[in-house]
């Protein structure tokens, strides 16, 4: 296999055909339409599904119909798409069917702009969908690592039967780089035993989310925390710059995560003691390893695109054992490395122990 | 020598339909819809072979009544549900069963749109008037002056509208091949409308693309009409807003 120069949504595409995705159904929007485009062409040539929906309403509850036979499927749009999402979603949660999804974060809120953001994380990590559920939500940093995450997200949703998320700015989905896609993967021959199909020769199966009375229901949602247990303990993946000796870890995903590793390298010349943790699985969220980093460092700084989403979570694992400061800039505006490089020196100064500010003015 | 059997079964429960107590009010007729539904499928011989996809409204568990394997969808996404079904299992019979409420209130743009795509589904649509499942609040097939829990004073078509036709609006479409309204009011027209069902799954069957039987439909519960009258009441009030008719029929 050979590199070539690929555009991130359509890297995102073709990664999903030759993930054997069997239907794709969208609707187009900045900065995500490359994917449906690519999607329009390739699926027909092989004699997949493809359907424009009229709306992402639609489009998801295309979604939920066709995951319901277990086949892959997939769709893809950017933020107030995927707003219009939020109730198929949670309906894909509560009948346990694996279905991908992929948003190419654009600045919100409302119509916003097209420009790159992640203001999305609240949306696909704390579940706008009604109901008690989580999705898996893969956040890639390069092209090369948004084809792998596609293809981890199939093999997810399918092994867990839930909703598996890959999660990206604008900036990811629209960037050219080199990258490699994966070989043609073979097409599953036979429904998994819970889809429908037709009942032949079997009892009928009911692909549902309704649970009338309180106790069933109760009883289903044990079952689904405790899968989602499992995926938590099973399923998470970060990756580190620089820890080794870090007293100062940055924490930030996706394009904030690249410039924050431009500024970690930066600060490192400096002399500063900083690494990075970017986290790569959003939910389930690398809490455990980033309460371990708390155990010895001297602060947190958060860089997001936005006003400041994913740090909840970084605050939750640090536990008041140290200061979490946040850097983040909103509207599609993309942080530089400089203003986070300013940031890191601050946060440095300020958590600088007392013998050690001595030696300094000393 | 002939023998003569001593019995000879006339009447019987279709296969396709499941041998439980339905949750539906005395006198409703989604009930009536249901097993001419499962004879059509009987007769088609597609029972095992076929994908239901069940609405949001009183016939939310209609999945509990049909023996084939079922889909319930979320409130009038129906259409779109049984398109995602049908595009990866084009082999499969796929039909939907939606209310008034589902498909012509909250689910317009995507009944239209698999109407337009001329989706190769089947769609047994149930115009009771009314939305039956939360309490009989006002429709949008609703009739000018009907009192519902929601229009107390009757419809006031200044402020809330008109009725909306479903199959004359369908039948605009050029995806659509077999657009009939029948009722349920009599044996005669309960006759009718089987024979419609019937060409509208044989149409699915023939690749001939979307389907759709509106079936006027009683609700006595929430029209606080009594069974009886309540189709009467079928007859003399929807029928002359909601005319019994083919209104697209595409020999292909
Ligand atoms: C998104 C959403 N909005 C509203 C409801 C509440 N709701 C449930 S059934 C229904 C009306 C159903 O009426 P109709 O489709 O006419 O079916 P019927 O009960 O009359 O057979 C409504 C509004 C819902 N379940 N989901
Ligand atoms: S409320 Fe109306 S539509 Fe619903 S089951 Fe009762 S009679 Fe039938
Ligand atoms: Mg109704």
């Amino acid at each position: 296999m050979t590199k070539e120069l690929l555009k991130g949504n359509v890297a995102i595409a073709e990664a999903a055909v030759r993930a054997g995705v069997e239907a794709y159904f969208g609707y187009p929007i900045t900065p995500q339409t490359e994917l449906l485009e690519h999607m329009s062409k390739r699926m027909p040539e092989l004699g997949r599904a493809f359907v424009q929906a009229e709306s992402e309403v639609a489009a998801i509850n295309m979604v939920y119909g066709a995951a319901s036979t277990g086949k892959r499927v997939m769709t893809s749009s950017s933020s107030p798409g995927v707003s219009l999402m939020q109730e198929g979603l949670s309906y894909i949660a509560g009948s346990e069917v694996p279905s991908v999804i992929v948003d190419v974060m654009r600045g919100g809120p409302g119509l916003g702009n097209i420009a790159p953001s992640q203001s999305d994380y609240f949306q696909m990590v704390k579940m706008a969908g009604h109901g008690d559920y989580k999705q898996i939500v893969l956040a890639p940093a390069t092209v090369q690592e948004a084809i792998d995450l596609t293809l981890l997200a199939f093999d997810l949703a399918e092994k867990y039967r839930t909703i598996a998320t890959v999660l990206l700015d604008g900036n990811i989905g629209q960037l050219m780089e080199p990258a490699e896609l994966p070989p043609m993967r073979e097409l599953r021959q036979t429904p998994p035993d819970w889809a429908v199909s037709g009942a032949k020769g079997r009892k009928k199966n009911i692909i549902s989310s309704i649970h009338l009375q309180p106790e069933e229901l109760e009883t289903f949602n044990h079952k689904l925390q405790a899968k989602l247990k499992l995926i938590a303990a099973n399923e998470v993946r970060y990756k580190e710059y620089m820890i080794e000796g870090a007293e100062l870890i940055v924490v930030g995903f996706g394009t904030a995560g690249r410039v924050a590793q431009t500024a970690v390298k930066l600060a490192r010349a400096q002399g500063i003691p900083v690494g990075l943790l970017r986290p790569i699985t959003l939910w389930p969220f690398p809490e455990e390893r980033l309460s371990q980093l708390a155990d010895e460092a001297r602060g947190f700084l958060v860089v997001e695109m936005n006003a400041g989403q994913m740090i909840d979570d970084v605050k939750i694992a640090v536990a008041g054992q140290c200061p979490v400061e946040f850097y983040g800039r909103t509207g599609g505006v993309v942080p530089l490395p400089d203003e986070v490089l300013a940031t890191i020196a601050k946060l440095d100064q300020a958590t600088l122990p007392a013998n050690r500010v001595a030696a300094l003015n000393g | 020598m002939t023998t003569t059997p001593v019995e000879q079964l006339v009447y019987q429960r279709p296969a396709a339909l499941s041998e439980v107590h339905t949750h539906y009010c005395p006198g409703c007729t989604h009930g009536v819809a249901h097993r001419l539904v499962a004879e059509v499928i009987d007769e088609l011989g597609i029972r095992e072979n076929t994908i239901g996809v069940a609405p949001v409204g009183c016939s939310v568990f209609c999945y509990n009544y049909f023996e084939v394997d079922f889909v319930e969808a979320a409130h009038g996404r129906a259409p779109a549900m049984a398109t995602g079904i049908k595009r990866v299992l084009p082999d499969r019979v796929v039909f939907t069963y939606q209310g008034d409420g589902d498909l012509a209130s909250i689910g317009l743009a995507e009944i239209m749109h698999a109407a337009l795509r001329g989706e190769n589904l089947t769609v047994i649509f149930i115009n009771n008037a009314i939305y039956g499942m939360t309490g009989g609040q006002m429709a949008p097939t609703t009739l000018p002056g009907m009192k519902t829990t929601s229009s107390p004073m009757g419809r006031d078509v200044e402020t809330s509208g008109f009725p909306i036709r479903i199959c004359e609006l369908l039948a605009t479409m050029d995806g659509a091949t077999y657009i009939a309204r029948r009722s349920l009011h009599n044996p005669t027209e309960i006759r009718k409308a089987k024979k419609a069902i019937k060409q509208a799954f044989e149409n699915q069957l023939h690749g001939h693309g979307f389907s759709l039987v509106e079936l006027l439909s009683s609700c006595p519960t929430n029209w606080d009409i009594p069974p009886a009258e309540a189709l009467k009441w079928i007859e003399a009030q929807m029928v002359p807003v909601y005319p019994l008719d083919d209104f697209k029929s595409v020999k292909k």
